[in-house]
């Protein structure tokens, strides 16, 4: 409820800005312009929007399975933690957004090339947050596994993995926060749909005012995805505190 | 469960919820451990009587949790250490170990943390475990708390379901590491009651710091002292645990224990 109350504040700030400097509308289009143009406009920007909503989604659950199963497999395996490991951390170092035009390149002007780099920005996120919490398992709980004969796979299964879901939570959460981006910055390289590309076409055009009517909703996706993804997240985990409070 | 087939799956499974296998003695000879450089025991010789509890008392820091561990299998004995069996076979799989913390799974239920052991071996609990789970829980007096999550429990409930984890495990000998040293003087007089009730006929090693507890639960109490420790010869208080609390002749025993733990 707060939160609209500060959108609203920054709405109004735009608008008086819009007023008082007399800034043109293609430089700057007051907030109603862009209300405006979102409402007449629907028709052209619902497709696009839903392509990038599919792009993020596929993106995000694609990221979060290899992510997840990368980390259990370095978690598990000795040999895949002392050759994988290193490439992971230092692979971290490479701008992921360096890649687009060679995924556009090799995955074609659609959707799997969006995929892919959705995909390529959760996975680090993932992979990390989960393996940093497969690690640090409760000692007590490793020794009493140890004194009950625990096999190998059950004790991952059965406890390393579920001791580490809060650290995958933090990493599926980095993961909706990002998806976006990797999904418009495919579009930007190249791409015949999706929001990113609708921006492209119309700041190429001058139509600045449906730019940021693209962006809005770019941002209304976004903020639901997270949104989404952190409450059914405290579902899952209900025995997890947030704030000193349980669900 | 009808007709023969029911019968028999009832003699292959018998529901009974503790069958407490032969008493195991245990022997550890020439155990070591070392701490920054420093010996905090060396050389050390201790054994478990079979079927009976050991109460090893001792200030904090002695060593005598690690001595714990070592039988447990937790901490590698060091060269020249050798723990063996009374009879002569392999210790593994033998021995359940309990904490002072309860390590109970947050995300599991009651009944579930019960059932932690054969998961973690890779077993999917069948019908005749969970009977025996719940006729554990009932032990504890803890029925109808089973579906319920650890965090809806009190600490003393708490450590009630490990000390039902503990005995689901069913073997011949159960370490205890000061179980119950976190919880409030009546909580923990009810827990001493129900494991000695519990756990009587195996071979249990119980290591605390408090000498009442140990002259309540302890058939025999060796006090573990000095850097690097010796352990005490066995001290016998008369009677069967568990015993009263206001019974005088302890109390002239804890006064004996605690000259030995000042020596």
């Amino acid at each position: 409820m707060r939160a609209l109350v500060t959108v609203a504040v920054l709405l109004a700030v735009w608008q008086g800005v819009v007023a008082a400097t007399g800034v043109p509308r293609f430089i700057l289009p007051p907030p109603g312009r862009v209300a405006t143009t979102l409402w007449s406009q629907w028709a052209v920007i619902g497709p696009h929007a839903l392509t990038t909503l599919a792009e993020i989604l596929l993106g995000l659950l694609l990221g979060a399975a290899l992510g997840a199963a990368a980390a259990m497999t370095i978690a598990q395996f000795a040999a895949a933690r002392r050759w994988l490991l290193p490439v992971l951390v230092a692979s971290q170092a490479v701008p992921v957004f360096a890649l687009a035009p060679i995924l556009v390149l090799w995955l074609g002007y659609g959707m799997a090339s969006k995929v892919a780099m959705a995909c390529l920005v959760i996975f680090f996120p993932v992979v990390l947050a989960f393996w940093d919490g497969l690690r640090r398992t409760e000692p007590g709980w490793l020794d009493l596994a140890r004194s009950m004969d625990a096999r190998p796979w059950a004790l991952l299964w059965r406890l390393r993995v579920p001791a580490a879901l809060p650290a995958l939570a933090s990493g599926l959460r980095m993961a909706a926060a990002v998806a976006p981006i990797g999904a418009v910055i495919g579009e930007w390289v190249g791409a015949s749909r999706g929001l990113g590309f609708l921006m492209l076409q119309a700041n190429a055009r001058m139509q600045t005012d449906m730019v940021f009517a693209a962006l809005a909703v770019l941002a209304v996706l976004a903020v639901a995805l997270y949104t989404l993804v952190d409450a059914g997240l405290r579902r899952a985990l209900p025995w997890i505190p947030y704030d000193g409070v349980k669900e | 469960m009808d007709g023969p087939s029911g019968v028999a799956d009832a003699i292959a499974n018998p529901p009974a919820p503790c069958a407490a296998a032969a008493p195991l003695a245990v022997r550890v000879t020439g155990a070591r451990l070392c701490f920054d450089g420093r010996p905090v025991f060396e050389n050390l010789d201790f054994s478990l009587e079979g079927g009976v509890t050991t109460c090893l008392l001792g200030p904090s820091g002695v060593g005598k949790s690690s001595l714990l561990r070592l039988v447990a299998g937790l901490e590698p004995p060091g060269p020249g250490a050798t723990i063996a069996a009374g009879d002569g076979g392999p210790l593994a799989g033998r021995i359940a170990w309990m904490a002072q913390r309860d390590l109970l799974l947050p995300w599991a239920s009651v009944l579930d943390n019960v059932l932690t052991g054969p998961r973690l071996r890779g077993v999917t609990p069948d019908a005749a475990m969970r009977r025996r789970a719940h006729d554990l829980l009932d032990e504890v007096g803890l029925a109808d708390r089973a579906g319920a999550r650890p965090d809806a429990l009190s600490g003393g409930m708490r450590q009630r379901v490990a000390l039902a984890r503990t005995l689901f495990e069913d073997r011949a000998v159960v370490l205890m590491d000061e179980p119950f040293s976190a919880l409030d003087a009546l909580t923990r007089l009810r827990l001493q009651d129900l494991s000695a009730r519990l756990l009587a006929g195996r071979t249990v090693l119980l290591v605390t710091h408090d000498p009442l507890e140990a002259l309540r639960l302890g058939h025999r109490i060796h006090v573990m002292t000095g850097r690097p420790a010796g352990i005490g010869p066995a001290l016998e208080p008369p009677g069967a645990p568990p015993r009263p609390v206001g019974d005088p002749a302890l109390l002239a025993l804890q006064a004996e224990l605690l000259g030995r733990l000042a020596s």
